[in-house]
């Protein structure tokens, strides 16, 4: 069955089902408008990415200096330039480097970095400075000021980072379409909700927790629908990791109005024996996007897809005794796409002569930058209002 | 005036934790002064959490390698055993209040920490002082090694102020943020704060090489401050009882009140020299509380919503790891907080994510994930049969895996003399939607109907 007919048979079939009048008719993207809809994913590598053996300075005699264990030589990375490679597990970021599809901004961070991971990551996720607590994340706020149905932000998770969190409107937190959708469908919360009317939906908590549950059930509706309509074939590795991509890349390109996708990585706290294990993930990472790449692109959806890579932070610049790194500050931030502007190394690579105090890579640029390019240069909306405050812009996109 | 069965249930949700149905009848028309004062008397003795800690008392760096490993391995577990130990304490408790104040200070004084030693040392001085004075409590919990190491004024020296402590104790625990402090006076606060620490037995000490014993000004007072002082300056601010209060306010009422009614919370409490039982009494005892707009208000933090549960149904956990599980699930760890800033609380605990799982829970710890609704009128046998045998799978795979038994019998007993079950278990009015679906149900047994009223979204109130 082609798309086109899908939309009209499943229409149909799905026979009287309440939708209140704030979540309209469920709306899809017709294959005419999806071109041009822009969205960005958005990867976490929790746990803290080394970021100096991932974007390696194998020509730099102080990194060999301070990492004579754990440091790679110029035979074991991928060239980027003279100064720069590649950890060798990152075949396939390679590639998208070669094609000019990958963006390396070094040195990102923020001033008084903390090295807590929960509390840096909340930092990276409120975009909030490092002596300021936020209760709503950046694309919380993103959806308050600027989104009408909560999927138009997707986590493939469990539950929903702080990220997605907004004031009064939150992302959708799913990993089995089919699941959620299910659960939503249990007889019993499918009576309640078919009893549902908009009197009930008022400002107080009772009226919160219907609005919330209408949302799912009908968000749940519109997922598990719409990525039913495309079903990659396209080869992906056999990881946990690389299966939520193909998740995300099912949505996308069954042309979703998700303007937001969030996912992560976890296993980066490495204080001992790094090599094998960071290796081992990054390998992982790579090849992921590397799937999820060509897959978007056979599909012509590469080119309105940004695919944006941080860490909460970086690790110390030398190695600590035990083979591995303890938890550093600034590091490294890919941004990955068909629509760059500025391919290739953003700036200079990390500078080991002039760390700080705690002998960590001082911070260049600050990520809430990052934020504001992605949020006023890619889709198009007004980052001071969600940032609160205002950020210089780089010119990646 | 004598109290309503609903505004029993009301003052006993708030206070603790939901009340023995058993008890309501002869609860019903008593004044709530009297039943105030009983909840305040019942919660007068004092016992803290218990494991045994001597494991860790030993001194790290004369550890193998391998001894390291074991101990860290022991300190995750004795961390869950603390978690188990007090969900627990609070589904069997007497002194339910007790436990409702230590877990609002457990949130206050957010700490997130792997030393079960250090832990269960902070959680002892917040049940001890929960109903006693703050600016005791306050002293005691700035001086626990707990949060000397979690707020860095370890770290506190001469030389190098580290502004962490004197940042929160002012952002978080006493004035709020941006009421009244400059980044001046968290310096200055800083530098009062510096050689804080404690010693092998955790005993709290001053480092007198690393105190800066100069002059400073902090809330335009000028003197030669130490960290006792800064603390005793911050509790001459008004400002740090109204913050307590609106907190408080936000614990117990959880709506919006006049401006007015909060000076007036806020002077019971400076007056009453920071008495916390003063306050909460008052609170209690408050047209604001036994208003109906009150009445079911709030959403249950996920502690409330499984204790509550627990506490009714007696449920026995025979995998402590699945309730932790759960926990998690939920967004709330006991012992885990998010950050020093606590549980954002309110409507922050429900995305859609946690709401499906809160409207399943009931039916996973209660009856193995099944809620047995069906509508009024035939289902073809065939279907019928075909429903039976997808609902025992699912018990089955559930009952392997979560481990949870509640006490039907003990709940049916102590239902006896409930007429109305519904207006028992849900705090809030019912909706419309919510009449309609209990309306078409084709329950008759009372665990049927109790499985059908908790999985509905009016139960996450309260």
């Amino acid at each position: 069955m082609d798309r086109r007919n899908f939309i009209k048979t499943s229409a149909l079939a799905s026979g009287m089902v309440f939708v209140p009048s704030f979540l309209k008719k469920l709306e899809f993207l017709p294959e005419d408008k999806l071109s041009g809809f822009k969205n960005v994913i958005i990867i976490q590598l929790s746990g803290g990415n080394d970021g100096l053996n991932t974007v390696i300075p194998y020509s730099n005699d102080i990194y060999h200096r301070l990492r004579p264990k754990i440091g790679k030589d110029a035979s074991k990375v991928l060239k980027l330039n003279d100064s720069l490679g590649l950890n060798g597990s990152c075949t396939e970021l390679m590639k998208l480097y070669e094609n000019g599809e990958l963006c390396i901004i070094n040195n990102v961070g923020y001033p008084n970095p903390n090295r807590s991971h929960f509390r840096s990551t909340d930092i990276w996720q409120t975009a909030s400075a490092s002596n300021e607590y936020l209760g709503t994340g950046w694309l919380g706020r993103y959806q308050d000021a600027n989104c009408q149905y909560p999927y138009e932000a997707i986590e493939y998770d469990n539950s929903l980072s702080l990220a997605m969190k907004g004031r009064i409107k939150n992302g959708i937190a799913v990993t089995d379409p089919n699941q959620l959708f299910q659960t939503t469908r249990e007889k019993y919360f499918k009576s309640v909700v078919d009893h549902t009317d908009e009197s009930m939906l008022n400002e107080d908590n009772q009226g919160y927790l219907y609005k919330t549950m209408l949302e799912t059930y009908s968000s749940a509706e519109y997922i598990y629908e719409r990525s039913k309509i495309y079903n990659s074939t396209s080869e992906y590795p056999n990881t946990k990791f690389a299966m939520n991509l193909k998740g995300i890349a099912d949505m996308v390109v069954s042309g979703l109005k998700t303007r937001v996708y969030y996912t992560s990585l976890s296993g980066f706290d490495t204080h001992i024996n790094q090599v094998n294990s960071q290796d081992r993930l990054l390998k992982t990472y790579s090849d992921g996007i590397g799937a999820l790449v060509e897959d978007l692109k056979k599909n012509d959806r590469f080119k309105d897809t940004l695919i944006m890579t941080f860490s909460e932070f970086g690790r110390r610049a030398s190695e600590n005794s035990s083979a591995g790194t303890d938890h550093g500050s600034a590091n490294n931030v890919f941004m990955i796409g068909g629509g760059l502007k500025n391919a290739g190394i953003y700036n200079n690579g990390p500078d080991l002569v002039n760390l700080d105090k705690n002998g960590d890579l001082k911070f260049q640029v600050d990520f809430r930058s990052i934020y504001a390019t992605v949020l006023d240069n890619w889709l198009g909306v007004n980052d001071q209002r969600i940032l609160n405050k205002s950020f210089s812009k780089l010119n990646f996109i | 005036m004598g109290l309503s069965k609903k505004q029993i249930q009301h003052l006993y949700w708030r206070a603790g934790f939901g009340v023995d149905p058993r008890k309501l009848k002869s609860m019903e028309g008593r004044n709530i002064e009297h039943l105030v004062d009983e909840i305040f008397k019942e919660s007068a003795s004092i016992t803290p959490l218990k494991i045994n800690l001597e494991a860790f008392k030993v001194d790290r760096k004369k550890l193998s390698r391998e001894e390291r490993k074991a101990l860290q391995k022991l300190m995750n577990k004795s961390m869950l055993e603390m978690n188990a130990l007090w969900m627990s304490k609070m589904a069997t408790t007497k002194g339910v209040l007790r436990e409702k104040m230590t877990l609002f200070f457990h949130d206050h004084f957010a700490v997130r920490l792997k030393s079960p030693l250090a832990n269960i040392h902070l959680n002892s001085i917040m049940r001890e002082h929960a109903l006693g004075n703050f600016g005791d409590l306050l002293m005691e919990v700035s001086k626990s090694p707990a949060m000397i190491s979690f707020l860095n004024n370890k770290q506190n020296k001469k030389d190098h102020p580290n502004e962490n402590f004197a940042r929160e104790v002012m952002e978080l625990f006493t004035l709020g943020r941006d009421n009244g402090y400059t980044e001046n006076d968290i310096q200055e606060a800083a530098r009062a704060f510096t050689g804080w620490s404690f010693d092998k037995e955790g005993k709290f000490i001053e480092r007198q090489k690393h105190h800066d014993t100069g002059e400073k000004t902090i809330l335009g007072r000028t003197g030669n401050f130490t960290g006792d002082d800064v603390i005793k300056i911050l509790l001459d601010e008004k400002q740090t009882a109204r913050y307590l209060a609106t907190k408080l306010i936000d614990f117990f009422i959880g709506r919006p009140i006049s401006e007015d009614k909060i000076e007036e919370f806020t002077s019971v409490f400076y007056e009453n020299k920071y008495d916390i039982s003063s306050l909460v009494k008052a609170l209690l005892l408050s047209d604001e509380f036994m208003d109906d707009r009150t009445i079911g208000c709030k959403i249950k933090s996920p502690t409330e919503l499984l204790v509550g549960m627990t506490r009714l149904f007696d449920i026995d956990y025979k995998n402590p790891k699945a309730l932790i599980q759960i926990q998690r699930k939920l967004n709330q760890v006991l012992f885990f907080p998010p950050n020093v800033a606590g549980w954002p609380g309110g409507k922050t605990w429900i995305d859609s994510s946690t709401l499906m799982i809160r409207l399943k829970l009931s039916s996973i710890l209660l009856n193995y994930g099944v809620i047995e609704w069906d509508e009024l009128g035939d289902m073809p046998e065939q279907t019928l049969i075909k429903l039976q045998k997808r609902r025992e799978k699912i018990k089955a795979k559930t009952q392997k895996k979560v481990k949870a038994s509640p006490d039907w019998e003990n709940f049916e007993a102590k239902m006896k003399n409930i007429s109305e079950p519904a207006s028992f278990l849900i705090q809030p009015e019912l909706s419309k939607g919510a009449k309609k679906t209990l309306n078409v149900s084709d329950s008759v047994k009372l665990k049927d109907k109790t499985i059908e009223l908790l999985s509905l979204p009016e139960y996450q109130l309260f």
